[in-house]
């Protein structure tokens, strides 16, 4: 019965969004919507979870002094401290003014957005040693692959005068024929995965998610 | 001097007139336009209004032919505008304007009640096209045209195509299940990226580290993201079985409840229980960088033997699987974000590239029945390529209704 009834009610929906597709009627529409919403419900909820399992596993590492548990303290800091700045000293449960709250807006905005923007810069630098391991030129694949980023890479170079018309044609074949054309093919390979998985998992076949082969 | 001072002062000015000049030009050619623009131009003709096809309601679908002074005759009409009413006496309302040449407009009204354009269904409505010249007071009406309704349909036939394809990949799908079942050999291909994983475990094992093994960006109802709960649970039943640590931190809640759920099962069925712990699967963050830099610390703090990124990746991919490579960890890739997969094949000793990814549950298990799903994947997959080199034949030839049983409308 615990398995019977998730599977029973993956297929009923699952065969229910495939209909959806090809119904456009409003009703079709609207319960769709209503479906989707619980995703949303649910997702709240589970952030509840979520949340505990931040505080369980931090605090674990507090409790008993593990390796690095310093870190976990800070997590803590600064869950509880945006919690309280968030509902405005804990006074507005029910409305987000708290979303305007001095400390809050001042944690976030020049402690929050500026890691997160060090983080996302930093794939710059990631970019140069992968492209650095990329277009070592070990075989015949990886030559081809050096002088195909080149031209693409120089394209817009604007010293390259009269060579510059034809880097720019060739890499644009490059990037519009063969690029292209692989891209396709994986894009139609991930299209009848996606199909086959979602068969598998409507079918009952697939039951990974629900914890069990 | 003051002569050079004047014929420069006349030659900086210059520019500024020559505009001027050029916008006067064409007022002595418009005069005739001007005077064929009061003249009332002729209506639209061919006023025809129907329900909007394949929609969920409140959409008429207008079309007419074009006046006869639009771009001809007296060349005067300036575009036109669309009005409705609920009764043939009026009173219209105007509904949309459309350029000059515009043969049909769409009238598609809002579907929630509490919408200003809010248009009901069901509802009888009439149409004219009025024509309009620059003088907004000298216009032609058409004929008036209705009772029109709009409604709902209960079936988008612009989607037939993709019906033939979704019955003909199920029906596919079950031949290969039922011959797998029925005990027939299917001959699977290779997965590198796979037969790794189980070597990846060893490694991990004689190193005494963990494996870290992360399930991306997506959400539970990601397919990629369901692909990779059932690789999780393969990798996290060997695990169990080799006594390796597994580390498993997540970016939704939902997906982190799932995951758990998998690993705890798989830990089960490999007969150690106990050593499952919930804090091996955990919450981290749901902004993207924050979670980025918490998996990277746990990466360069914890220094896993292997590195397993099965799911949905974004402009995190890179940074994350760089610093695997930093750390020294034998990487294993998957997704089916087609804008990530070259970071993954740079940074990662493995990747699986798009579909492998859907395919390696399959792979992993052996199991009849998902083997016979990967081999429907593999028949359509022929089909696809026979049906592009058929395509390209009739549409270098002109041949253009091989193209249109394809086409999807929306």
């Amino acid at each position: 019965m615990k398995r019977q009834v998730p599977l029973a009610l993956v297929f009923i929906f699952g065969i229910f969004m495939i209909i959806q597709y090809f119904v456009p009627h409003e009703s079709s529409e609207w319960v769709f919507e209503f479906l989707l919403d619980w995703i949303y419900i649910i997702g709240i909820f589970a952030l509840a979870l979520g949340i505990w399992s931040l505080i369980r596993v931090s605090w674990e590492k507090i409790r008993y002094r593990k390796e690095n548990w310093q870190y976990a303290a800070v997590t803590l800091l600064g869950l509880f401290f945006m919690i309280f700045f968030g509902f405005d000293y804990f006074r507005n449960f029910f409305n987000a003014t708290g979303l305007q709250n001095f400390m809050f807006r001042h944690f976030f905005d020049y402690i929050m957005i500026p890691i997160q923007a060090t983080m996302f810069s930093l794939l710059a630098f990631f970019i140069a040693s992968a492209a650095y391991r990329a277009f070592r030129a070990r075989s015949l694949l990886a030559t081809l692959l050096l002088i195909a980023a080149l031209i693409v890479m120089l394209r817009f170079n604007p010293y390259l005068g009269p060579l510059g018309d034809y880097m720019e044609k060739t890499a644009s074949w490059l990037l519009n024929v063969p690029n292209l054309a692989a891209k396709r093919a994986i894009i139609v390979g991930i299209g009848l995965g996606i199909v086959a998985t979602a068969l598998k998992v409507i079918l009952g076949i697939e039951r990974a998610y629900l914890g069990k082969d | 001097m003051k002569h050079k001072l004047l014929i420069g002062c006349c030659l900086l000015l210059l520019p500024l007139l020559a505009p001027a000049w050029a916008q006067e030009a064409p007022v002595a050619d418009t005069t005739t336009d001007s005077t064929a623009a009061m003249q009332a131009p002729a209506p639209v003709t061919d006023l025809t209004a129907r329900d909007k096809e394949n929609d969920h309601g409140h959409g008429i679908v207008l079309e007419w032919t074009p006046s006869v002074d639009d771009d001809g005759g007296l060349n005067n009409v300036f575009g036109y505008v669309i009005q409705r009413a609920e009764s043939p006496d009026g009173p219209f309302e105007e509904r949309g304007r459309v350029p000059i040449g515009a043969g049909g407009y769409d009238d598609i009204g809002s579907k929630e009640r509490e919408s200003d354009g809010f248009m009901p269904d069901y509802v009888d409505y009439y149409y004219l096209v009025r024509t309009l010249t620059v003088d907004e007071a000298v216009y032609t009406d058409s004929d008036i045209i209705g009772p029109v309704q709009s409604y709902g349909q209960w079936f988008n036939t612009g989607r037939i195509p993709v019906l033939f394809f979704v019955i003909g990949f199920m029906i596919l799908t079950m031949y290969f299940i039922t011959k797998a079942r029925g005990g027939a050999k299917l001959f699977v291909r290779r997965l590198a990226g796979i037969e790794a994983v189980d070597e990846a475990i060893g490694r991990a094992t004689e190193m005494g580290k963990p494996i870290l093994y992360v399930l991306g960006l997506g959400t539970a109802s990601d397919i990629a993201t369901i692909a990779s709960f059932t690789i999780l649970g393969r990798v996290a039943k060997k695990v169990a079985e080799y006594q390796t640590g597994l580390i498993v931190p997540c970016y939704d809640p939902i997906v982190m409840t799932v995951a758990q759920e998998t690993v705890r099962t798989s830990y089960m069925d490999a007969g150690r229980p106990d050593s499952y712990s919930d804090d091996m699967v955990y919450f981290v963050t749901q902004s993207q960088f924050a979670y980025v830099a918490a998996v990277n610390g746990t990466m360069l703090r914890e220094l896993p033997a292997t590195n397993i990124y099965m799911g949905k990746f974004f402009a995190e991919s890179l940074i994350l699987a760089e610093t695997g490579a930093l750390a020294g960890s034998i990487q294993i890739s998957g997704t089916d974000e087609i804008a990530q997969i070259p970071f993954f094949v740079v940074a990662c000793d493995y990747t699986l590239i798009g579909e492998e990814l859907y395919a390696a549950s399959a792979y992993l298990g052996r199991e009849p029945v998902l083997l016979g799903s990967l081999k429907a994947q593999d028949y359509a997959k022929a089909a696809v390529i026979i049906l592009a080199v058929i395509g390209f034949i009739t549409i270098n030839f002109d041949w253009g209704g091989f193209k249109q049983l394809f086409q999807v409308l929306d």
